[in-house]
């Protein structure tokens, strides 16, 4: 009778329990945990990012997005060991100089039926030179979701106290160029102070000097990226008035110096306008933001973008896609121009601009960001970028050096790089 | 009480026929070396066969593909036109470090090998950067070596315009030796003095008898008394130099040029920003080849230049 009683118990119990779990096993299959990398550790970038996955959660409650930082110097090579080791995130943010290889391998997945069946994605208005980068054979593998132009800040304190010409004055005086540039630049570096720096170069990642030398119309590469042509004119002709700028003229620091110009040790830097963050609150200067001189070519704006792409590995990349439309939605790239200026048409007006870039005046915004990102070219990428640029650096050590020979150390470069351009 | 005894007796005869004395010795000594054991085969063995069947094949981790090449990536080892600077720049920096390291080493020991009031101190403080972060040390010396940085501003301070140490070739590849050097110095010198302390006394008070000068008893009781320690310490800092990494990627990427490229970091650039994951692993053996060959080479030479007292 007792062993009676307990098996019905147990059969009962049972029969409550298995369909109870059942449905726990079937929430949980639905549950889809979607990761991004990105390389901003930035407490107001993730916040906002926090925000936009929550409100992706309230139509899709069975979807959690994470994001996890990776540190900048070396996040393409952690996001690819990631993915060797099988554990790709399903959405990556991507460098504009790691672009190719991405797009090309066939790593991402097209975004492009995603984003058009979005409703009020708009599309269209997404510039088709900023997406250029991120397009093959008329599919967009990953949004360009950062379009930022590289803009001269300038210390007017330390340009007055030496005596010079501040740049707002040489453009009202028509008198911008880049031999009045590193004019300026060298009288304050005779005062013991740094002229003008060139951020994040430091003497490795050449291809920010794209900055100065696209004012000569000098390009590392042609247009189809298969020829090297560095032993160019143009291109000698710009690291020669570089390399007269570091060591004749002493108005950049030269190789193994650190100057630090928002920390008001130098007259001017070319940088991206987001990093108007880092201007002091504590000890400001006078500070102002002009578009890159004028060079031998002519007037010249250069850009550098980020993309955010999903991983076609990943088991739930259909569902990837559907947040990076969420997150690249008119509304989202609003929120996210704030630190990310976006290359929708809608969004490079200066009314919106100035809403979100509240350090920039609205001649600043007009000046530099909106023309900068309208005609400003892509900082330099191509298939198999880490190597190219390893070897370009290595060459380029020979330049960085007060008795350099240019030209042979061009040609040097070319020869090593040329059989690689052409894979 | 009996037949308790009767009926134990069987059992325990049985179990001592198996378990003998030997079997249980082996049994303890198995497990106590399991633990590494398991380790070694999962952590070192496993991964190296790996690393042998990577290396023969062709892997595009961003295509996704894994194709079987054969040598072909032993093929390209010869056809690689910057492997020869590679393997220049490594052995300059193993010959260079293991020079300095030892000689520092062996001077500190001696030097410290007194019985003086606070020489303790002393000691502890050469030892203390082998506990420091490598990579914080790294990046401490970079500061220190830059163009404008800590060394050159003393040595402005007595007219001397000190060169750009990371940027040029020469003195580039002398500030990684010498930034390593610094750090790990004090374990070799640990170790020698150990042996210092170990050499008998009355064999130095024979030869003050004797007439034997300082230089002399060093030479002839010194060295080869402490000759295994020179042998341990060798093989520890070639095998150490040879995998030199934080400090390159820290101070020089392995510029200028190529000059400062030694083989742990070419791989790490093949393999991890390069994505030839095939290749890097081809590097990778015969980085361990070459650890193979010194160690072995070195371990040989022990039967001329080691001394034992046994």
């Amino acid at each position: 009778m007792n062993y009676h009683r307990t098996l019905k118990s147990a059969v009962a119990a049972l029969a409550v329990a298995v369909p109870l779990c059942w449905s726990g096993i079937a929430n949980a299959q639905d549950a889809v945990n979607l990761r991004m990398t990105i390389w901003s550790a930035n407490e107001a970038h993730l916040k906002l990012f926090n925000e936009i996955a929550a409100g992706f959660k309230k139509d899709h409650p069975n979807v959690t997005v994470t994001y996890e930082s990776l540190p900048f110097e070396t996040y393409t090579t952690a996001l690819t060991t990631q993915i060797a080791g099988g554990n790709a995130p399903d959405m990556a943010w991507i460098f504009e100089t790691a672009a190719y290889d991405f797009v090309n391998s066939g790593a991402l997945y097209p975004l492009t039926d995603t984003l058009k069946a979005t409703k009020g994605y708009n599309a269209e208005e997404l510039s088709a030179t900023a997406a250029e980068r991120w397009t093959k054979d008329g599919k967009l593998f990953a949004y360009p979701f950062s379009t930022s132009p590289f803009a001269m800040f300038v210390n007017n304190d330390l340009i007055k106290a030496s005596g010079a010409k501040t740049p707002a004055e040489m453009i009202a005086a028509g008198q911008w160029t880049w031999d009045n540039a590193i004019a300026t630049a060298s009288t304050v570096g005779k005062t013991g102070k740094g002229g003008l720096i060139v951020r994040d170069f430091n003497y490795q990642i050449w291809q920010n000097l794209a900055s100065v030398w696209n004012g000569w119309g000098a390009s590392p590469w042609s247009a189809d990226g298969k020829t090297c042509t560095m032993t160019e004119k143009p291109m000698v002709d710009a690291l020669t008035f570089i390399h007269d700028a570091v060591f004749k003229n002493k108005a950049m620091p030269g190789p193994g110096e650190s100057v630090d110009f928002f920390a008001g040790n130098a007259a001017m830097t070319i940088t991206q306008i987001s990093r108007a963050s880092l201007l002091p609150k504590d000890k400001p200067f006078a500070w102002d933001l002009v578009p890159l001189p004028k060079g031998p070519a002519g007037n010249y704006a250069l850009i550098g973008q980020a993309g955010v792409g999903v991983m076609q590995s990943g088991k739930n990349a259909k569902t990837a896609a559907e947040f990076v439309a969420y997150m690249t939605n008119p509304e989202n790239s609003a929120k996210l121009s704030q630190f990310f200026p976006s290359a929708r048409k809608s969004l490079l007006n200066a009314e919106v601009l100035k809403k979100t870039n509240p350090l920039l005046s609205q001649e600043q915004i007009d000046k530099v960001v909106i023309s900068g990102i309208a005609t400003g070219k892509v900082i330099p990428g191509h298939t198999g970028f880490a190597q190219i640029q390893q070897a370009v650096r290595s060459g380029l050590d020979a330049v960085w050096r007060p008795d350099a020979n240019i030209p042979a150390a061009l040609q040097q470069i070319c020869g090593q790089i040329g059989p690689l351009l052409k894979r | 009480m009996a037949v308790v005894q009767q009926t134990a007796r069987p059992e325990a005869r049985s179990s001592s026929s198996f378990w003998t004395i030997a079997r249980r010795d082996s049994l303890a000594g198995f497990l106590f070396i399991a633990p590494q054991l398991i380790g070694i085969t999962l952590f070192v063995l496993i991964p190296l066969c790996l690393v042998f069947w990577y290396s023969l094949h062709e892997w595009n981790v961003l295509a996704n593909t894994f194709t079987y090449t054969g040598l072909a990536n032993y093929q390209m080892l010869l056809e690689d036109t910057s492997l020869p600077s590679v393997l220049g720049a490594t052995a300059i920096f193993s010959a260079g470090l293991v020079i300095f390291n030892l000689s520092l080493a062996l001077l500190l020991a001696v030097l410290l090998n007194q019985k003086l009031a606070g020489i303790t101190i002393f000691r502890t403080l050469f030892f203390s950067p082998v506990v420091v972060s490598l990579v914080a040390w790294t990046i401490v010396w970079g500061f220190l070596l830059q163009k404008n940085g800590g060394i050159n501003g003393v040595l402005l301070l007595v007219g001397i315009e000190g060169p750009n140490w990371l940027r040029e070739p020469v003195t580039a590849m002398i500030s990684v030796i010498v930034v390593q050097v610094f750090k790990n110095v004090g374990l070799n010198m640990i170790l020698f003095l150990a042996a210092l302390q170990g050499v008998p006394n009355e064999l130095y008070e024979a030869a003050r008898i004797d007439g034997a000068p300082r230089f002399k008893q060093f030479r002839r009781i010194t060295l080869p008394l402490i000759s295994p320690t020179i042998l341990l310490t060798s093989i520890i800092t070639i095998v150490g130099s040879l995998q030199v990494f934080a400090q390159i990627a820290v101070l020089t990427q392995g510029g200028p040029g190529l000059t400062t490229t030694v083989l742990v970091y070419y791989l790490y650039q093949q393999a991890f920003q390069f994505h030839f994951f095939g290749y890097g692993s081809t590097l990778s053996i015969m980085l361990f080849v070459i650890v193979a060959v010194l160690t072995f080479a070195q371990w040989q030479m022990r039967k001329r230049i080691v001394f034992y007292e046994s």
